[in-house]
């Protein structure tokens, strides 16, 4: 079997072709870079709007009795402050205070929660969560039978909107509407979160009605900018936004306090969680090592594993994920250094082939939208 | 492809070869390769008087998204760089053939540009690679 034909597509595969799109193996999956431009598509979702398949992403459903309490004991953040139809970000750990997985917690009613992760952890994850099962709950991964569009950028709501009877401005942030009826596809979960750090959505469905659904955004967004947009441009995206990615800035052997998520770790929260004790301790103790934004002022652009160098020459972390930055048109990264380096305005180096290459602690997010 | 593309040579590596006079060569990568890449957001050419070595690296241009090598497609001397990339990379995506172009050299082994491929058959190589 030649290793193409083991590589999973979304459903929107065929799509991809029709829009042009740029195919890459990415963790196992054949999904689309770029379809356009990185620069164009990103600059589309800054200033007017983008529509990424995301159909790659895993979804858990959790229901049951006990699934609130399972599913506290299993995450970092209380989802014990969720209302039905609100959603949080939360992060999964090891006992050590390692990180399995980062995720959405979706509150569909009070006995049942969509879990969101990430494509290359679904195994992992779904294995992780049926090891720790506590009380009255069942588990069913649905991530093939479920597509994931996200329309963002600040036409995104104008957008959507042309193909919904549901007021969408009655959907705050991390909020979602069940059962919406988008143009015709009836069963359409539709949350105010993404991955990009300007405002939209993430629409949820089955699977076999997520090609329509592109196409009719695709259509209904047309006058407005709308641009179909690949993996490339959420990646500078999410960068700008200092939004983390599995893999890069959280791992096993990082902690989500490390990688700069602690408001998604509730050390205090009333139940026990995997991990607490750990996390914990990280806390009284200090953290040893930060995730602090880079900005390198020399001439390159640190990438994912360059070494970051003190200004005595010694080695302090490592680069975890970089680019130019398409908005600031900057040469930035996030770095996880030990932490007496971790101050705004610290003066560090990034090796880049061989050659320390000058760079500074800087504020994160580098974007915010306004 | 513009008419000048006709008596360029090219390494399988992607980067054409046009001869200037003497055996000073201008050096840049194909539409191809810039295609392929994407968006081009840095350039790092070797300098004015280093030596370079076919097949071997001898710089970088990266992308939004990733890092590539530029090999060499012959040996020689650097003695002119394209410092305009500097502060406009983008102008290799643009004109990759023209204000796009990487380094100047002075060949060590004029030889070398027998093993290059022609038009026709760099255009045979990267349909075959496809």
């Amino acid at each position: 079997m030649s290793t193409e034909t083991m590589l999973k597509r979304t459903p929107l595969f065929e799509t991809y072709k029709k829009h042009g799109a740029k195919v890459i193996d990415f963790g196992g999956w054949e999904l689309p870079v770029q379809f356009s431009s990185i620069l164009e598509e990103h600059e589309a979702v800054r200033i007017r709007a983008g529509l990424f398949d995301v159909s790659h992403m895993g979804e858990v459903l959790v229901e049951g009795k006990d699934a609130e309490s399972y599913i506290n004991y299993l995450v970092t953040n209380d989802v014990t402050k969720l209302s039905i139809n609100q959603a949080q970000y939360t992060a999964m750990c090891y006992q050590n205070g390692g990180t399995v997985d980062d995720l959405l917690v979706y509150k569909l009613s009070n006995e049942k929660y969509l879990l969101v992760i990430n494509a290359a952890n679904i195994d992992k994850d779904f294995a992780w969560m049926k090891q720790h099962v506590k009380g009255e709950v069942t588990l069913k991964n649905i991530s093939n039978e479920t597509a994931q569009l996200a329309i963002q950028g600040p036409k995104a709501e104008r957008i959507l909107q042309k193909l919904t009877e549901t007021n969408l401005s009655e959907i705050g942030s991390f909020k979602f509407a069940q059962h919406v009826n988008v143009s015709g596809i009836t069963d359409v979960l539709v949350s105010r979160t993404g991955y990009t750090g300007e405002n939209g959505f993430e629409l949820y469905l089955a699977a076999d009605q997520a090609e329509a659904l592109w196409e009719k955004l695709i259509e209904a967004g047309t006058e407005d900018g709308l641009k179909p947009c690949g993996l490339g441009a959420r990646d500078t995206l999410r960068l700008e936004a200092r939004l983390a990615l599995y893999g890069q800035e959280l791992l096993s052997d990082i902690s989500p306090l490390e990688a700069g998520i602690g408001f998604a770790v509730k050390t205090n929260k009333e139940s026990d969680f995997i991990g607490k004790e750990a996390l914990l301790r990280q806390k009284e103790e200090g953290l040893k090592r930060k995730l602090v934004g880079i900005e390198v002022t020399g001439r390159g652009i640190p990438r994912h594993g360059y070494k970051v160098i003190s200004e005595s020459g010694e080695e302090i972390g490592v680069v975890t994920s970089g680019t130019q930055s398409p908005t600031l048109k900057k040469s930035i990264g996030l770095a996880l250094i030990s932490a007496e380096y971790a101050q705004v305005d610290t003066q560090l180096k990034v090796e880049i082939r061989n050659k320390q290459i000058e760079a500074v602690v800087i504020k994160t997010p580098f974007y915010k939208m306004s | 492809m513009t008419n000048a593309t006709a008596s360029l040579l090219y390494s399988k590596e992607h980067e054409w070869v046009l001869q200037l006079d003497g055996n000073r060569v201008r050096i840049g990568i194909s539409h191809f390769a810039q295609k392929q890449l994407g968006d081009i957001v840095f350039v790092e050419t070797p300098e004015v008087d280093d030596e370079v070595t076919v097949e071997e690296s001898m710089g970088t241009i990266e992308s939004v998204k990733a890092v590539s090598e530029i090999y060499a497609p012959v040996s020689g001397t650097v003695i002119c760089v394209n410092e305009d990339l500097n502060d406009s990379p983008e102008t290799i995506n643009e004109q990759p053939y023209d204000a796009g172009w990487l380094v100047e050299v002075e060949l060590s082994n004029p030889e070398e540009l027998k093993s290059l491929l022609n038009e026709n058959e760099y255009q045979e190589y990267i349909e075959g690679g496809e």
